[in-house]
């Protein structure tokens, strides 16, 4: 599932410019998504005066390519010593629905598939199911 | 005390990826940000690219790995200023990165610039660079059902090349169904079939890429 985070060395002979993520140790994709997560739920948290946030209420998209579990493993390890730590989170998931772009018939992922179900082609809008964002956060 | 926010998480690099696109229009390079699955011929595009293009155009690159300085060491060996980003482990390129690297290109003095994307299918697509446009390679080898099995990349380009079509007839690989696939996710995608081997198709890419940037910028 996650991966430990790791820095992969570069062998001496190589000759071009080596960055990194701005001097973060950036690890599978929702470490770099959960420290945007955990930026966003701080900066409301001190705006408001908390002192500690219990929960923060994500809601995630059924396409968002984003894994719950791998979320939570990289939140408990990156909110240590702030006022996020210990945080309850809670992921609210909303189906992805599409927009048939031949007959106009709004759908539902079908096992995994885009294909309106009335005419059968594959693809159309997403109306909804990439988002990602945080509704709320509780605070003491 | 409940804090309401309703706020999206990806709006960080949302706002980095609308100041890099500001810088790029600033200085007048034109972006493209390159995906594709691993091996599908994402550096031997650019490579063919800019053997056709470097007369006209001064390119740089910037290339997204996990690891290691081949890619733009292949590029570098052009002549061509190239930046590798190693991202660790890390699945896709993200807007933070491409404003870090770009200091260390001399950005004044690049034309077209090719965002070379890590490996992958699916992340990529969530994380805006600022790019101008997004384009991707996938290739005969792969098979001819990706768009059924990756429809949200496939839906998010403006446009698509498929490589290695010198090895069609060693493929059981259907044109049509992989063409029906693409136009049904994404009817306005410009395709140009290729061979980054041969060259076969690449003049009709590089001819659409020079339009593509025409139109945004008339006078240049």
């Amino acid at each position: 599932m996650t991966s430990a985070p790791c820095r992969f060395s570069t062998p001496a002979r190589f000759s071009a410019v080596l960055i990194d993520s701005a001097g973060r140790i950036a690890t599978m994709h929702e470490l770099a998504v959960t420290q945007s997560m955990l930026n966003l739920a701080l900066e409301h948290a001190e705006r408001a005066g908390a002192q500690r946030i219990t929960h923060i209420n994500l809601v995630v998209g059924e396409i968002a390519s984003i894994v719950d579990d791998s979320v939570q493993f990289y939140f408990d390890f990156i909110s240590k010593d702030t006022l996020a730590e210990g945080a309850q989170l809670s992921f609210k998931r909303l189906p992805a629905r599409f927009r048939c772009s031949a007959c106009g018939q709004e759908f539902p992922l079908r096992d995994g598939n885009w294909i309106c179900p009335a005419c059968q082609r594959l693809g159309g809008e997403v109306i909804s199911g990439r988002e990602f964002y945080m509704e709320s956060i509780e605070v003491e | 005390m409940k804090v309401q926010i309703v706020k999206d998480i990806l709006s960080a690099n949302e706002q980095i990826a609308l100041e890099n696109r500001r810088l790029f229009d600033g200085k007048g390079i034109f972006v493209l940000n390159v995906m594709a699955a691993p091996g599908a011929g994402k550096t031997s595009l650019i490579e063919r690219t800019i053997g056709l293009l470097r007369a006209r155009f001064r390119i740089g690159v910037i290339d997204g790995d996990l690891a290691s300085t081949i890619d733009a060491d292949r590029i570098a060996r052009l002549g061509i200023p190239a930046v590798q980003i190693n991202t660790g482990g890390a699945c896709h390129l993200d807007a933070n990165m491409i404003r870090s690297a770009l200091p260390k290109l001399p950005p004044d003095e690049i034309d077209l610039l090719f965002i070379e994307n890590v490996g992958n299918l699916i992340c990529p697509t969530g994380f805006a660079l600022g790019e101008h446009l997004k384009v991707m390679i996938s290739s005969t080898p792969e098979g001819d059902d990706k768009p059924y099995k990756y429809p949200g990349m496939f839906s998010a380009v403006d446009v698509l090349l498929l490589n290695k079509v010198d090895l069609l007839p060693l493929l059981e690989f259907d044109v049509a169904y992989f063409r029906r696939g693409v136009e049904a996710l994404n009817p306005d995608v410009a395709f140009f079939p290729v061979s980054c081997k041969t060259g076969e198709g690449v003049d009709e890419w590089v001819e659409w890429l020079v339009a593509a940037r025409s139109k945004l910028w008339p006078s240049s």
